[in-house]
């Protein structure tokens, strides 16, 4: 066994969030990652967040950059909390400056080779005891020296020597297109072992970035692109993929909806730890439907953040008051946090960093997003498909309880495009439906699907009161009511009288 | 005649390579045929002292720093190209004399 293990390829955790499991565990130790990208597509952040992340793991890092001086660096990094002086002053980070000098004119005359920066970049190895070396970026060195056989050739004799130093090194290149050759110069022409590839493109008037491992020798990696955002204060933030899906633990512990009768028709309750999808058209209750989940959680360990999209935390408020809910209070007794948020103010990824470090922060057993299809407005198709799985196996991970709800577009029935996508990693799922009858608009819920439970098959009929949702007996004599063509089934009249006074189906 | 020394030259190589001998052989010929006595030439291996590669911003070698008179240049390759070199250091006109060339 040991000998296998000596054998293959050891991997270095980079510490970038999100990047880990998607490199099976790290970086290949010792070896050299080509990250290519076009122009704006990251490529400094992620050569610096290399060496930050590996600062905070002790392992000290050399950067070597030929584009920007070390000063735009520093000032850049600033803004995303990494105080680059300080390390320096600490001797767990030192520059290599190799950028273009524009105060002195320089002139060739004869051959040459790139021996001076092979000599400082191992000077600068061992004066910080380095692990870590991050080269930024090479596509700007061919465009100094004219003749790029001799910068290739010189380019590889320093990928070797850092190979001999066995240290783990990050080099950026830049690419003329999205989706094209790998990069300018063909630079991995002479780094091979790994390539990564940083994507920024522009789809349906949004940009989107995308992270890709194209190659990893001799060791595993998750294939195809990964969307990423640059957070705040976290530099590059990979957005997880459902990777971990199928190791959720599930509960059977049930926990309340917050109404008593839609318990029932789940067959005794919510599942802790399931992600529930409350579907319907404008105005049939799904906010109602949050405010219950919300007060459901008024015991025990129980709390509750709720991420609000389309309506302000007074509108909220009021509207629980309205259906007899104190939402004051339990945010007074910490069991509730609201957070309301223009789907517009940024980006689905960087909504999904937001939510996630609210959610850190709170730690909430339930979690309700009111509605999802107003998110779905701000992002792609795909774009939305990857953040609902996001979120979703996120709140599975940490064992917390979910509830979305999304907006019909059409009135009494059909499916949103935001169901389409998720109703498959959700759940459970909630209709809330219009029902037209006897020239009556009448509001009818079913559970539609319930996943490891019995639950109520049918279409009841409810109101809403002071008190909330009240759920009540099935319809009868009417088909049609989720396709919208509702179709009374005629039945002799003294039938009908008859049924009316027949007691209420019981519920479970 | 003045003995006072006009132009300083600093010589950057990395380790006695046939490539640094043949730069630091190239620049004496021209300095002793031009600037005869009123040069000052130091020659910087990158290898023992690595620090002021650094503080100068050395990327290629051999390269060739004039720091006086200003302005301040240099010169990247093994200077096997006199004109290139004579010219960018703005010695004696910049191209060789006339009468340079007719003697040889």
């Amino acid at each position: 066994m040991n000998v296998i293990n000596d054998r293959m390829v050891e991997k270095i955790e980079t510490g970038i969030p999100g990047l880990d499991p998607i490199c099976c565990g790290g970086f290949p130790l010792g070896r050299t990652t080509l990250v290519s990208g076009t122009t704006g597509s990251a490529k400094t952040v992620f050569a610096a967040q290399f060496l930050t992340a590996g600062i905070a793991r002790k392992q000290n890092g050399v950067f070597v950059t030929f584009e920007e001086s070390p000063d735009d660096i520093r000032k850049n990094m600033m803004s995303l909390g990494w105080d680059i002086a300080k390390l320096e002053a600490e001797g767990k980070w030192t520059f290599v400056d190799a950028s273009p000098q524009p105060e002195s004119e320089t002139v060739l005359a004869g051959e040459y080779d790139f021996g001076a920066l092979l000599a400082r970049i191992e000077h600068a190895v061992r004066k910080v005891n380095a692990h870590r070396i991050s080269l930024d970026s090479l596509g700007t060195v061919f465009t100094r020296f004219p003749n790029p056989a001799i910068v290739r050739h010189e380019l590889f004799r320093i990928s070797q020597a850092l190979k001999m130093l066995r240290i783990t090194a990050v080099l950026t290149a830049e690419r003329t297109e999205d989706y094209g050759s790998i990069s300018r110069y063909s630079v991995e022409e002479f780094v091979a072992d790994n390539v990564i590839i940083l994507r920024n493109p522009l789809g349906e008037e949004k940009r989107r970035r995308t992270l890709e491992i194209l190659k990893f020798r001799g060791t595993a990696h998750q294939k195809g692109e990964f969307p990423f955002t640059i957070a705040s204060r976290e530099g590059v933030v990979v957005l997880p993929l459902p990777l971990m899906e199928l190791k959720q633990p599930s509960s059977q512990v049930r926990i309340s909806s917050g109404c008593k009768e839609l318990d029932q028709m789940c067959g005794g309750g919510l599942f802790q730890n399931s992600v529930i999808l409350v579907s319907g058209a404008t105005g049939t209750g799904k906010t109602l439907a949050v405010s219950h989940f919300v007060a459901g959680a008024n015991h025990g360990e129980e709390r509750c953040l709720l991420f609000a999209y389309e309506e302000s935390r007074e509108q909220l408020f009021r509207n629980g008051t309205g259906w007899g809910f104190d939402l004051e209070r339990l945010e007074r007794e910490n069991r509730l946090q609201v957070q309301c948020t223009y789907p517009e103010s940024e980006a689905l990824e960087d909504h999904f960093i937001r939510m996630k470090n609210c959610i850190a922060e709170f730690r909430p057993t339930r979690v309700a997003v009111d509605s999802l299809s107003a998110l779905e407005r701000v992002s792609s198709v795909r774009g939305f498909r990857e953040f609902v799985n996001s979120l979703t196996s996120y709140l599975k991970q940490e064992e917390i309880t979910g509830l979305f709800t999304s907006t019909t577009p059409s009135l009494l029935a059909g499916t949103s495009v935001t169901e389409a996508h998720i109703s498959t990693v959700t759940d459970s799922i909630v209709l809330l439906r219009y029902v037209e009858l006897y020239g009556e608009m009448r509001r009818g819920i079913t559970v539609l699907k319930m996943r490891g439970s019995a639950h109520d098959k049918e279409i009841r009929q409810f109101s809403i009161d002071g008190r909330g949702i009240h759920i009540g007996k099935p319809f009868r004599n009417i088909s049609g009511i989720l396709s919208g063509n509702f179709l009374q089934v005629v039945q002799p009249e003294l039938q009908r009288f008859d049924g009316l006074f027949e007691p209420e189906a019981p519920l479970d | 005649m003045r003995n006072m020394t006009e132009f300083r030259f600093k010589l950057y190589i990395a380790g006695r390579t046939h490539r640094s001998e043949r730069a630091a052989w190239n620049l004496r010929r021209l300095c002793e045929k031009e600037l005869a006595g009123r040069y000052e030439l130091v020659v910087v291996d990158v290898l023992e002292r690595p620090e002021e590669a650094e503080e100068q911003r050395i990327l290629a070698t051999p390269t060739l720093i004039k720091e006086l008179p200003p302005p301040m240049r240099r010169i990247i390759g093994d200077l096997s190209d006199a004109e290139r070199v004579l010219a960018a250091l703005d010695v004696g006109g910049g191209i060789p004399s006339a009468g340079e060339k007719y003697a040889s």
